[in-house]
């Protein structure tokens, strides 16, 4: 194939892509729409005995059976995440694509870091989607993986060609995966917290939850998972960070100098790290502290798309 | 309900009314200061006190851009700048932040480190007496005897490195004449919190060594020339307090030749794509010479320093003659990029000629002439060099004693003597016969950082130490269990086992489904 065929072809995915994933955007938003779930049917406690082979062990233990009758939502948000993965692969594709030809990891200007992104939001999501239910929280991942990619197409559109020689290094692997697998999973903890924050105000409002929020999981579920996903991504971050010192010392000779992208990257760190406090900080816990993953996303996403734009850094790199 | 009252009756229960008495009031000053809710506010004012310096510039990278800034704004500027806004990472303020936040992380981590010693060293805690409360419970009978249920609980736990105690509650004392076994895991998960924070001590120990011990220069080396490592040679150099400038590692270093390659395709074309420094050096002026490359992102190290290649430019080759033909100037000049195709401006100084004779010159690797911006280039590789040049005669100021720039020709005590455009080769003979100026051509130029910095390794261990506590310290669940056995009236016993995480979130079923699991094989064994 050549290379002007796998240029073509790696364009096409991203633009497959971008069509299943505002297909999948439009289920699961008509699935929010068509109204509140089912009402979960639980059957009492009851008593279960256990024979055991000579003996009598009996254990009591609450069984709770909820209705699992699919209503039309629910089938609208089953295509939802079908086609959130078919959008997983074609994108798969097009960055794979995109590498062969180059020759290079894809990683060596803002339109592949962003295709690259969109990929680890879709692919964290999907991750976590494995033996858990997370059907309503697709609209809030494939909206920023869509906008992402737009971003990437118009915005930030460049050919590929060779990396700068400040690149050319195998930490550019390491440090920008990590930073990539962070990226995904900061998105998806921000979309928890401000489901946790309209939902807790709902809740607040009356014990009964009506709308669309019925759909999303309880403000104290949501908050627990977004603790779940920080606790993951912390230390993954730390890493990303640490890695990128190691890189800077071994190609500016320093591992620190507080430059822009390394300046938010610690802001970014430093709000986790108080989000991490605020966790067992009394009157944060809840409302607070996911207000707190909000702004460390935020945090992030400057670092990302403003430092690289807007402010004159050694991380501003060749074609953006 | 609004977040200000949330604030208040929420952190009502963990403020109380000060004591009285001078010592009182000084300790519950310190347990504020040393609590979370102080470490979150100064977590909260390090990220605040980190923006400024990502949007003004800063002298420590960039001096010329700040000294811009202040000139631009001429009412914000110098106030901005006592305020120390343009080395926000070395003002006071700054640091009162982040030293209030390590005294703070101090004063938490380290009673919390003599409490878990404690707490490893001590037994796990009792067990409660009604364990049917506990977020985890199962209740079941046997008709093993409490002694046999009791050993297989303690073996069972003790096999999967639970630490564990055994006790009972009679009934004399007001117990229900119960015997248990408690248990205990995950102490890890605060071990590794302990050394996170630690481990965050010790990179600001690091940085603050590397900040007192270590030294930092810049300098230009053109091709075919050599740089040693003393402070004179030096174009910029900065060290340490406890820096001894004068005792420098004695290596030194020869540039024979630099490799550039640029891109030239159409995407990103004028990228670089290759740089590559070929070199030989000696650690010490008696070594035999080493030969080898520096690169972007391949430093060389010698003596514990690193010689890191950060940029690079022209220098063309000027031959100066006065009127008799005598030749007064032989030497290729550093001129500096001023873009990114590489127009560079450089000046030449002839004090030798009489009167004094300077150069102010453009080079243009790929000249092209531009209509409005005159004449540019369009390319960094020398595809098309040419040379602009004006001349000035008289006093080049070189002798005031002020040290000047070679980079600026004060031409206020000269008199403009003519306008040249050359190529390579090309000789400008000098208005009235005054002498020539000959392009003979030009060579690259290669500028050097070299960085010393005696705690950059104990930085990168203790960042190392940092992830592995807080990897540690997020993903080890702290939790408890209990079995508690009874004898049955019939015979046999009433067997309760109940689990408590110790973090938010865990959940302790599994652990207590295990532990039914097991006692019913063992049970199995024992019937057959």
């Amino acid at each position: 194939m050549t290379s002007v065929e796998l240029a073509q072809l790696s364009n096409a995915a991203v633009y497959a892509t971008m069509i299943s994933l505002s297909i999948a955007m439009v289920c699961f938003a008509v699935s929010f729409a068509l109204g509140r779930r089912r009402p979960a049917v639980a059957t009492g406690p009851r008593a279960v005995v256990e024979q055991a082979e000579g003996s009598t062990a009996v254990l009591t233990r609450t069984e709770t059976t909820v209705d699992e009758t699919p209503d039309a939502g629910r089938r609208w948000a089953n295509v939802g995440m079908s086609m959130a993965w078919l959008s997983f692969l074609t994108l798969l594709f097009g960055v794979v694509l995109r590498g062969l030809w180059a020759g290079r990891v894809p990683w060596g200007n803002m339109y592949e870091f962003s295709i690259t992104a969109a990929l680890g939001i879709l692919g964290v999501f999907l991750i976590m989607s494995i033996g858990r239910d997370l059907r309503w929280l697709g609209l809030f991942i494939v909206i920023p993986a869509l906008l992402t990619l737009g971003l990437a197409v118009t915005v930030l559109y460049t050919e590929a060609a060779q990396l700068v020689p400040a690149l050319k290094s195998y930490w550019l692997v390491i440090h920008v995966s990590a930073a990539i697998i962070c990226s995904g999973a900061f998105t998806l903890a921000a979309a928890t917290a401000g489901l946790s924050l309209l939902r807790s105000r709902a809740e607040r409002k009356s014990a009964d939850v009506t709308g669309w929020l019925t759909r999303v999981p309880s403000a104290d579920k949501l908050r627990t998972m977004t603790n779940r996903i920080i606790a993951f991504t912390f230390p993954l971050w730390t890493f990303a960070v640490v890695a990128g010192a190691i890189w800077a010392e071994n190609a500016w000779g320093r591992y620190w100098g507080w430059d822009p992208k390394e300046t938010w990257a610690f802001i970014t760190w430093v709000v986790f790290a108080a989000y991490l406090h605020a966790r067992s900080t009394a009157g944060w816990r809840a409302d607070r502290a996911s207000w707190i993953v909000i702004a460390g996303w935020a945090a992030f996403m400057i670092n990302y798309f403003g430092v690289n734009i807007f402010v004159n850094s050694l991380h501003s790199y060749a074609g953006m | 309900m609004s977040s200000t009252t949330d604030a208040l009756s929420q952190a009502a229960p963990d403020a109380p009314i000060p004591p009285m008495g001078t010592g009182g009031f000084l300790r519950w000053v310190w347990r504020q200061f040393t609590s979370m809710r102080t470490a979150l506010i100064l977590l909260f004012l390090l990220a605040l006190a980190s923006v400024p310096g990502s949007v003004l510039p800063q002298r420590g990278t960039n001096p010329i851009r700040v000294q811009e800034w202040i000139s631009n704004n001429p009412t914000a500027g110098p106030v901005l700048d006592r305020l120390g806004f343009f080395e926000v990472y070395s003002s006071p303020w700054f640091a009162s932040v982040y030293l209030l936040l390590f005294i703070s992380l101090i004063g938490c981590v380290l009673p919390r480190t003599r409490q878990h010693g404690r707490a490893m060293l001590a037994p796990p805690p009792p067990a409660p007496r009604r364990l049917e409360r506990m977020p985890a419970f199962e209740e079941l009978t046997s008709d093993r005897s409490p002694n046999d249920v009791l050993e297989s609980a303690r073996a069972f736990l003790s096999s999967q490195r639970w630490r564990v105690r055994l006790g009972e509650t009679p009934v004399e004392s007001g117990g229900d004449g119960s015997r248990w076994v408690a248990a205990e895991k995950g102490y890890l998960r605060e071990t590794g919190n302990l050394l996170f924070h630690l481990a965050l001590v010790v990179v600001l120990v690091a940085v603050a060594v590397g900040g007192l011990f270590g030294w930092k220069g810049n300098v230009i080396v053109r091709e075919g020339n050599g740089f040693s490592n003393t402070l004179t040679q030096y174009d910029a150099w900065g060290g340490g307090r406890f820096v001894n400038p004068d005792s420098l590692a004695p290596f030194a270093l020869t540039l024979h030749a630099f490799k550039v390659d640029f891109e030239r395709g159409t995407a990103q074309r004028g990228a670089p794509r290759q740089f590559e420094a070929d070199v030989t050096y000696r650690a010490r002026p008696t070594d035999a010479p080493t030969r080898t490359t520096i690169q972007v992102n391949q430093p060389l190290e010698v003596d514990g320093a690193k010689v890191f290649l950060v940029g690079h430019g022209y220098a063309p080759h000027f031959v100066v003659k006065d009127s008799t033909g005598a030749v007064v100037f032989d030497d290729t000049v550093v001129f500096l990029p001023q873009d990114g195709n590489f127009t560079s401006t450089g000046v030449v100084k002839v004090p030798d000629a009489t009167p004094s004779l300077g150069l102010n010159g453009m080079f243009l690797p790929t000249a092209s002439f531009d209509k409005v911006r005159g004449g540019i280039s369009t390319f960094p590789a020398p595809d098309n060099p040419a040379l602009f040049l004006s001349a000035f005669r008289g006093d080049l100021g070189m002798d005031t004693g002020v040290p000047q720039s070679v980079y600026r020709l004060d031409t206020s005590k000269m008199q403009k003597v003519g306008l040249q455009a050359l190529a390579p080769g090309q000789t400008w003979t000098l208005p009235n016969n005054t002498g020539s100026v000959q392009f003979t051509g030009f060579q690259r130029w290669a500028s050097f950082q070299i960085a010393y910095d005696p705690g950059k390794e104990l930085a990168l261990g203790a960042a190392a130490a940092a992830i592995a506590g807080l990897m540690l310290s997020l993903f080890v669940r702290r939790r408890r269990v209990w079995v508690k056995v009874a004898d049955l009236p019939q015979g046999g016993s009433l067997i309760r086992i109940a689990g408590l995480a110790k973090n938010d979130g865990a959940d302790l079923t599994e652990d207590v489904s295990a532990i039914v699991a097991r006692l019913g094989a063992d049970q199995e064994k024992g019937s057959a």
